[in-house]
C-alpha cells in the first residue's frame, strides 16, 4: 500500500516528537553530568556544554573523594543485595515453580503468591522493622536482602512455571524411568534446558532489585548497607550546590540496567509479557 | 510414583517458598492488621499496649486529611495509568507501521523503562528545578512563559508535574504489550475492512481496538496496582508537599509511622490502603481469566 505525502509526513513527524519525547530527559541528564557548574547555573540555560567537565565522574570513582566513597559503598551495596536476593529467589523459586508445573500445585496458591507482592510494601514494612530491630539486624545487606528475595520470588515463580510448562515432559518421564529422583532430574534435566529462562529471570529480578527504594530507605541508616537509591535520594536532598553531580551519580546508577535493556531487550520484553499479561 | 508420595513431594518443593513469603509477607501483614486495633506507638521505651478495638478506623475514616490524601492517590493513579493507555496504544499504533528508523524507536523506547525510578525522579525534579531547570529554560526560549516558574512549587499543580514524570517513565511497557498484541492480528482482516471503504478510525475501532483489550485491561490494572502504592517519586520529588499537594496515601502512613512514630492509627490506614488494594488484585485476576477466555 502507497502512503499519501500527508501520511508520510505526519509518521514522521509523530516519531520524530516520540524520538524528542523519550530522549530528551535523558541526553539532558549526560549534558548536566559533564557541563561546567557556570554553564549549569545560567538563565536561561546554555544548553551544549563550553567545555567538557568529565571530572564529576572522576571524583565519583575516586575512594578518597567524599563523593566517590559515598558512591562506591552504595554501588557495592546495592551489586551484593541485588546479586545475592536474585540468587536466593531463584534457588526457591525453581523448586516451587516444578511444582506448580509437573506436580500440579494449586494454581490458586500462586495467586496467592503474587498478591504478596501486589499488596503495597507499607502494610508489610512496620513488623519488619521492629522485628529486624529487636534482632539487631537493621542496616544490614543480609537482611535486605532477605526481604528482596521475598519480593522477587512470586515473580520469579511465575516466569519458570511459565516456562517449564513448555518444556518437553518426556525426558523428564525417562529419568524417572531410570529410577532417577526428583532431585536428580531438576538438577540435571530440568534446569539444563530451562538455562535460558533462568537467565532472563536472573535478568528481571536483579533488574527489580538494583530500583528498589522503600525497603531500603526504611532498613538502612549509612554507607555499610545504603543503597543506591538510597544514596541518590540523599545527594539529591544534601546541600549539593553542584547539580552536574547529582546528574552523573544518576547516570551511572542507569547505565547497568540501560545496557542490559538495549542488549537483551527481546528477552526482556517477552519475560515482562508473560508476566503481566499470561495467567 | 505413588500419588501420595508425589503429593507429599509437592509440599517439600514448595516449602522453601512457602516459608520465606509467611516470614516477610503473611505474618507481618497479621501483625500490621492486629495493631490497627491497638494504641500502640514506636517507643525504645517499655510500653502497656491497649486494645481499642474500631477506634483507630473510625478515627482513619473521618480524617479529612487521609481521606483526600485516598482521592489524591486515586487521582494520580487514575491519571497516570489513563495516559499511560492512551499513550501506549498511539506510539504502539506508530511502531506497528513501516517506516524509516522503526528499528531504532522500537529499541529506544525501552530506556525510560530502564531507568530506576529514583533517578526518574532526581531527573524530573532537576528538570522543574525553579531557578535553573531546563523546562524553565525551554520555555522562556521558545517564548511560552515571561518569566521562571516554580512548577513543584504550586500546591495545584505539583501533583500534575509528578504525573508527567511517571508518565515518561512506565509509557514503554504498556506501549510493548500493546504492540505485541497488534502484531497478532491478521494483516488480512485489516486489509478486508480497508477494501470494504473503512477508514483508519473505523478499522482502529471495530478490529484493532477489541483485539488489544484484553492484553491491555491486564497490563493497565497491574500498572493501577502499581501507580495506587506510588511513593519512591513522591518522596524524591516532593517529599509530599507543597502543603500536602502531592501527599499519597503510602507517604501518609510512612509519615504516620515515622514522623509521628503512631503504629496503632499508621496500621489502621495501612490496612485501608491494604483493601483497597486486593480489589484491586482481585479486578486483575478476573482480567487475566477474561483475557483468557477471549483467547
Amino acid at each position: 500500500m502507497h502512503r499519501s505525502l500527508i501520511a508520510s509526513f505526519a509518521l514522521y513527524s509523530a516519531a520524530l516528537l516520540l524520538t524528542l519525547f523519550t530522549l530528551a530527559p535523558l541526553v539532558w541528564l549526560v549534558l548536566m553530568s559533564i557541563s561546567s557548574p557556570n554553564d549549569l547555573t545560567s538563565v536561561p540555560l546554555n544548553w551544549w556544554p563550553t567545555e567538557v567537565d568529565l571530572s564529576r565522574y572522576g571524583h565519583l570513582v575516586d575512594l578518597n573523594n567524599g563523593a566517590g566513597h559515598r558512591f562506591l559503598a552504595a554501588l557495592r551495596n546495592s551489586l551484593l543485595t541485588a546479586g545475592g536476593a536474585t540468587l536466593i529467589a531463584l534457588i526457591v523459586a525453581v523448586p516451587a515453580a516444578y511444582a506448580f508445573s509437573r506436580r500440579g500445585a494449586s494454581l490458586a496458591l500462586l495467586f496467592v503468591f503474587l498478591a504478596t507482592i501486589m499488596m503495597p510494601p507499607i502494610t508489610y514494612v512496620l513488623p519488619l522493622y521492629e522485628i529486624f530491630g529487636g534482632l539487631g539486624a537493621l542496616n544490614k545487606t543480609t537482611t535486605l536482602i532477605i526481604v528482596y528475595s521475598a519480593m522477587l520470588l512470586p515473580f520469579a515463580t511465575w516466569l519458570m512455571k511459565s516456562n517449564i510448562d513448555v518444556l518437553p515432559v518426556e525426558i523428564e518421564q525417562a529419568a524417572f524411568m531410570e529410577g532417577a529422583s526428583t532431585a536428580f532430574t531438576l538438577r540435571r534435566v530440568v534446569l539444563p534446558l530451562a538455562l535460558p529462562a533462568i537467565a532472563a529471570t536472573c535478568m528481571l529480578s536483579f533488574l527489580v532489585a538494583w530500583d528498589e527504594f522503600f525497603y531500603a530507605l526504611i532498613f538502612t541508616s549509612d554507607l555499610s548497607a545504603k543503597t543506591l537509591p538510597v544514596a541518590i535520594a540523599d545527594f539529591s536532598a544534601g546541600r549539593v550546590t553542584d547539580y552536574g553531580v547529582i546528574a552523573s551519580v544518576g547516570v551511572l546508577a542507569t547505565l547497568p540496567p540501560a545496557i542490559l535493556a538495549i542488549c537483551f531487550q527481546r528477552f526482556i520484553v517477552s519475560g515482562l509479557a508473560a508476566g503481566s499479561v499470561k495467567g | 510414583m505413588s500419588a501420595i508420595s508425589r503429593s507429599r513431594e509437592k509440599w517439600v518443593l514448595l516449602f522453601p517458598a512457602i516459608l520465606v513469603l509467611s516470614l516477610i509477607t503473611v505474618l507481618p501483614f497479621l501483625q500490621t492488621v492486629w495493631t490497627s486495633f491497638t494504641d500502640a506507638e514506636i517507643t525504645a521505651r517499655e510500653q502497656q499496649v491497649n486494645w481499642i478495638g474500631l477506634e483507630n478506623y473510625i478515627w482513619a475514616l473521618t480524617d479529612p486529611d487521609f481521606l483526600e490524601a485516598l482521592g489524591r492517590t486515586m487521582y494520580f493513579t487514575a491519571v497516570s495509568v489513563g495516559l499511560e493507555g492512551v499513550l501506549g496504544i498511539a506510539v504502539a499504533l506508530l511502531l506497528n507501521q513501516k517506516f524509516r528508523g522503526r528499528w531504532f524507536l522500537r529499541v529506544i523506547i525501552i530506556l525510560p523503562w530502564a531507568v530506576p525510578t529514583i533517578v526518574n525522579a532526581v531527573a524530573w525534579r532537576l528538570i522543574y528545578h525553579p531557578d535553573y531547570g531546563a523546562l524553565n529554560s525551554l520555555l522562556l526560549q521558545l517564548g511560552f512563559i515571561d518569566s521562571y516558574t516554580s512548577w513543584l512549587g504550586d500546591p495545584d499543580r505539583a501533583l500534575n508535574m509528578v504525573i508527567l514524570a511517571d508518565v515518561w517513565k512506565n509509557f514503554p511497557l504498556v506501549a510493548y504489550i500493546a504492540l505485541a498484541a497488534m502484531q497478532t492480528i491478521p494483516g488480512d482482516l485489516l486489509k478486508a475492512a480497508a477494501i470494504e471503504g473503512a477508514g483508519a478510525w473505523k478499522r482502529f475501532r471495530s478490529i484493532t481496538l477489541p483485539w488489544i483489550i484484553g492484553p491491555m485491561l491486564v497490563v493497565l490494572i497491574l500498572r493501577t496496582i502499581e501507580a495506587f502504592r506510588v511513593f519512591d517519586i513522591i518522596y524524591v520529588m516532593t517529599r509530599g508537599g507543597p502543603s500536602d499537594g502531592t501527599k499519597t496515601a503510602s507517604f501518609y502512613v510512612y509519615q504516620e509511622y515515622f514522623s509521628y512514630l503512631r503504629s496503632g492509627s499508621g496500621a489502621s490506614y495501612a490496612v485501608v490502603v491494604a483493601g483497597i488494594s486486593a480489589v484491586l488484585i482481585l479486578a486483575y485476576y478476573a482480567g487475566i481469566r477474561r483475557d483468557q477466555r477471549g483467547a
